[in-house]
Formats: C-alpha cells, sequence, structure tokens
C-alpha cells in the first residue's frame, strides 16, 4: 500500500476538513484541472513544449548535418596532409571551429546554456521561446553532428571511391552515395536524441518559459498541491515520447524493407 | 595536344608515398588505344596504387599522367570529367547496396551525361542483356551472387561510355566457380577493342587477351613486354620467381 501513500497525502492536504478519501482526490484533482479552466494550461505547456523540441529539432539536424560535413570532409582530405589551397586553409579553420563548438556544448550543462542564452545573449529581447529553440537546436546540433559523422564513417570507403570513380564530386556521393546509407544507419540514434531533446526542453522551466514542467510546477506553487500536476507533466512526456518512438519503429522497419 | 594520337595515358616518373612509405618510385609507361595492360606482381608491391593513381583516386606525389592529351595531376583540371571516361572495377565490386541494378547503372549517365532517364535505361538494359542479366534489372546488390555483382559493376562502369576501363584484381574476391564467368566478360571487351588496365594474377587471362604485360616490384617497373615474350622468357630474377610461384 506504500505506493498509495502520496495519494493519501494528496487527499487528506486537498480536503482537511473531509475524511472521505474519494471526495479529496476529487477535489484535488479539480483544484488542478478544472478550476478556472487550469486544463488550458497544460494544454498550452504542451504545445509551447512541442513547439520548441521541433524547432530545436530542426536547427539541431540542420546544424548537426552542417558541422558533420565539415568534420568528415575534413578528415577525407586533409588528414596527414598540408593544406594547398585557399579552400583548404578555409576548410581547416571551419574544423577548428566545429571542434570547438562540440567540445563546449558537450562540456557544459544545458541548463547553464539556457541560462547564458537567455540572461545574457536574449537580455534585452521578449521573445524567449526563441531563446530555448536557439539554445536547445545548438546543444542538440552537437549531438547530431556527432551522430551523422559516425554514419558517413561507417560507410564502406568503397562506396564513395566506386562513386568518384564514375565522375561524382564529393557533395553529390555524399548526396546519392553515402548519407542515404548513413541515414538509415543512424536513423535509431538520431530518434534517440530527439527524445533526449524533448525531454531536455523541461529545463527551460528554470528561466521561466511556459512549457509544460515550467506549468505543472506553477499549478503546484498555486494549488500546493503536488501531486496531480506533477504525475500529469510525467504522463504527457511519458505519452510523447512513446508516440514518437512507435513512429519512429514503424519508419525504420520500412526502411528496412526497401532494403533488401 | 596529344603527340602520338594513339597514346590514350602517359605516365611519366609516377611516384606516389603513403607518409614516409614509398610505394611507386618513379613509374613510366604508355597505354595505347586498344591495348590491354596487364600488371602483375606480388602483393604490396604496389599494383592497386598504381591503378588507382591513373583515374586519381590516389593522388600521386611526383609524376605526371595524362590523359587523352590532358595532364590531369594538374590541380586546375577538373578531374570529375576525366573520370567519367575512365571506368573502374574493384575488388569488392562496390555496389551501392541502396540501389537496385538499374539504378546503379543510370544514375551515373543520368546525372553527369545529363541522359533522360528512358535512355539510360534502355542503354543499361542493352548492356545488361550482353552480360546475360537483363532479368536481374530491379534486383538489388544483396540478391545477386558474386560473379553477378562484378558483372553488373562492369557494365555500371561502360553504361558511362569509357574510353578506359581499370580493372583491380576483378576476380580474387570470387569463388572459384565465378571467376570464369566475370573473365569471359573481360575477354569479350578486350576484343570488342576496349583499352583495358588490368591488374590481376590470372595468368591465362593475361596470356590469351594481355597486350602488355607488366610486373611491378618494390614499387618500379622492372619488366615489361608481349605477353609471348614475357612469360616464356623472362629475364629479370624477380620476375622468374614469381612466376614459377604463379604459373
Ligand atoms: N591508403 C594507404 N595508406 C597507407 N598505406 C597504403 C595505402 N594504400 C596502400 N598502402 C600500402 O602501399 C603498399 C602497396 O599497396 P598496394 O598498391 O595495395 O599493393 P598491391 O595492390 O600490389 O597488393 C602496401 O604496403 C600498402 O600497405
Ligand atoms: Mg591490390
Amino acid at each position: 500500500m506504500q505506493f498509495l501513500q502520496p495519494i493519501l497525502a494528496a487527499a487528506s492536504s486537498a480536503a482537511p476538513a473531509t475524511d472521505n478519501f474519494w471526495e479529496g482526490l476529487w477535489k484535488s484533482f479539480e483544484k488542478t484541472f478544472i478550476y478556472q479552466d487550469r486544463w488550458r494550461f497544460f494544454l498550452n505547456g504542451l504545445l509551447a513544449t512541442l513547439r520548441i523540441a521541433f524547432f530545436a529539432a530542426l536547427l539541431g539536424v540542420l546544424v548537426g548535418f552542417l558541422v558533420a560535413s565539415v568534420r568528415s570532409t575534413h578528415d577525407m582530405r586533409l588528414t596527414g596532409k598540408k593544406c594547398r589551397s585557399f579552400g583548404d586553409v578555409v576548410l581547416k579553420i571551419l574544423n577548428v571551429l566545429c571542434n570547438i563548438y562540440i567540445t563546449i556544448i558537450r562540456g557544459t550543462p544545458a541548463v547553464i546554456q539556457v541560462m547564458i542564452m537567455y540572461f545574457i545573449i536574449f537580455a534585452n529581447s521578449r521573445n524567449k521561446e526563441l531563446a530555448a529553440v536557439l539554445s536547445f537546436g545548438i546543444n542538440s546540433g552537437a549531438y547530431v553532428a556527432e551522430i551523422v559523422r559516425s554514419g558517413i564513417m561507417s560507410i564502406d570507403k568503397g562506396q564513395f571511391e566506386a562513386s568518384r570513380s564514375l565522375g561524382f564530386n564529393y557533395g553529390s556521393t555524399m548526396i546519392h552515395i553515402i548519407l542515404p546509407q548513413a541515414f538509415k544507419n543512424i536513423l535509431p540514434a538520431l530518434g534517440n536524441e530527439f527524445i533526449v531533446l524533448i525531454k531536455e526542453t523541461s529545463v527551460a522551466a528554470y528561466v521561466g518559459i511556459a512549457e509544460l514542467t515550467y506549468v505543472g510546477n506553477l499549478i503546484r506553487s498555486r494549488t500546493y498541491e503536488a501531486f496531480f500536476p506533477l504525475i500529469a507533466v510525467a504522463l504527457i512526456y511519458l505519452a510523447i515520447v512513446m508516440l514518437f518512438t512507435f513512429l519512429l519503429k514503424k519508419l525504420e522497419r520500412r526502411l528496412r524493407n526497401s532494403d533488401h | 595536344m596529344i603527340t602520338s594520337s594513339n597514346v590514350l595515358i602517359k605516365v611519366s616518373g609516377l611516384c606516389k608515398s603513403f607518409g614516409d612509405l614509398e610505394v611507386l618510385k618513379g613509374i613510366d609507361a604508355e597505354i595505347y588505344k586498344g591495348d590491354v595492360m596487364v600488371v602483375i606482381g606480388a602483393s604490396g608491391s604496389g599494383k592497386s596504387t598504381f591503378l588507382r593513381c591513373l583515374n586519381l583516386l590516389e593522388e600521386p606525389t611526383g609524376g605526371t599522367i595524362t590523359f587523352e592529351g590532358v595532364n590531369i595531376t594538374d590541380r586546375s583540371v577538373d578531374i570529375n570529367k576525366h573520370r567519367q571516361k575512365m571506368g573502374m572495377v574493384f575488388q569488392q565490386f562496390n555496389l551501392f547496396p541502396h540501389k537496385t541494378v538499374l539504378q546503379n547503372m543510370t544514375l551515373g549517365p543520368i546525372k553527369l551525361l545529363k541522359q533522360s532517364k528512358k535512355e539510360a535505361e534502355a542503354n543499361a538494359m542493352r548492356l545488361l542483356e550482353r552480360v546475360g542479366l537483363s532479368d536481374k534489372a530491379y534486383a538489388y546488390p544483396s540478391q545477386l551472387s558474386g560473379g553477378q555483382k562484378q558483372r553488373v559493376a562492369i557494365v555500371r562502369a561502360l553504361a558511362m561510355n569509357p574510353d578506359v576501363m581499370l580493372f583491380d584484381e576483378p576476380t580474387s574476391a570470387l569463388d572459384p566457380e565465378m571467376v570464369g564467368e566475370v573473365l569471359e566478360v573481360m575477354k569479350q571487351l578486350a576484343r570488342e577493342g576496349m583499352t583495358m588496365v588490368v591488374v590481376t594474377h590470372e595468368m591465362g587471362f593475361a596470356r590469351e587477351v594481355g597486350t602488355d604485360i607488366v610486373f611491378v616490384d618494390e614499387g618500379v617497373i622492372v619488366e615489361q613486354g608481349r605477353p609471348e615474350e614475357f612469360f616464356t622468357n623472362p629475364k629479370n630474377p624477380r620476375l622468374k620467381d614469381f612466376l614459377s610461384k604463379v604459373l
């Protein structure tokens, strides 16, 4: 019966005047969701979370592919070689910048990154959500970059050579031959990164962006009820992640079937 | 301009090092139109490196390669244009696993030669028929045997309508019973007058269709000649030793 403890606590704290357990629970539920249409807060918080996660994922994939392109191009063309053209020098500099970016992002907590974005870079801006999208997108990009790079590196060198021997340049080889195969290999890892990202957006609550976690906590502080707001928020995250996992599995299966 | 109109590829003083490892130490060779140059030599002697330098998959560290009158080792040359004219066949086939046989063969012609899809597919089907694989047009590479894969790899290169075909041990990764079918395609190609450079251990092939046999040892060509002379009367002791092991 231990698992009922918080429910009992919720019931008793909600209704000190009554000793009816179910009535207390209902009161607590009502206070959390129904009174003053509080469910709307949760809905808006959910939408904010989805918006932030969606656009941050787009940005992360974009940044990730760009950074991975720079890093793999550099590794393929210039490892152990000297720069011999202006392009080589530019590539080398870009690679150094990408390395610094990945090192910083992976070496600092996401919550600090959001705070820096929000309190320093966006100090004079009202657009809180944009700050969150940028912060999480830039954060995710570093992880996506390493996933994509490992995907590119996992493709047999012979694929690259066969394509180049036909006369395809580096870019076309990437687009037609390497990336389609790499994408299939990295899809599970990319999906995983997106799941991490969805949950990590909860960090935005720390700087007061009204996403799901923030809303849950807000309701908790207004109602002095911890149980329903927090469990509700947890279940909503869980539902999103499970739905996404389901869709991802479907896509993976379809991609697998298209390859023989 | 081409000095001698029949020289397709001229290699002068070709050197290639990987870091401190000197693999090619000054190779000179001329490949004439319609030639079938067969490159032989011990494992690790630099045969693949030589072949891969011809289309600049490996970038030479010294010397020049002139292809159809153009010095392709010059960094200002667009190597992609010239590679279209140099087909290459690899030991490990290197078919694109995410594409069907037909897509493998038409990607280059459509994207690079700007052929229409219809034209490219008709051409690919004609080539597949020639190597007895028209029923595999819509198969994926993983559904083919090794011999079939290599025949597809050959016609994929041919679909670009190249002026020379480079083969790097095309039968070495095959089960013995499949070597014949691939060699047969290559012999047919040679009879039709295709210029070929072939790295192989198949001495029967070298004798039968080779026009110019080259023995590479420690990064230089130590002996070269027409097959009759080359195989019946080898002069270099290393070559004699090599032939005694493979014949
Ligand atoms: N990409 C490379 N990096 C470093 N060493 C290489 C590379 N490719 C080949 N080599 C070395 O060059 C030598 C010649 O290799 P290769 O041309 O493949 O010989 P062959 O084809 O005659 O067996 C070998 O010692 C090999 O280890
Ligand atoms: Mg070799």
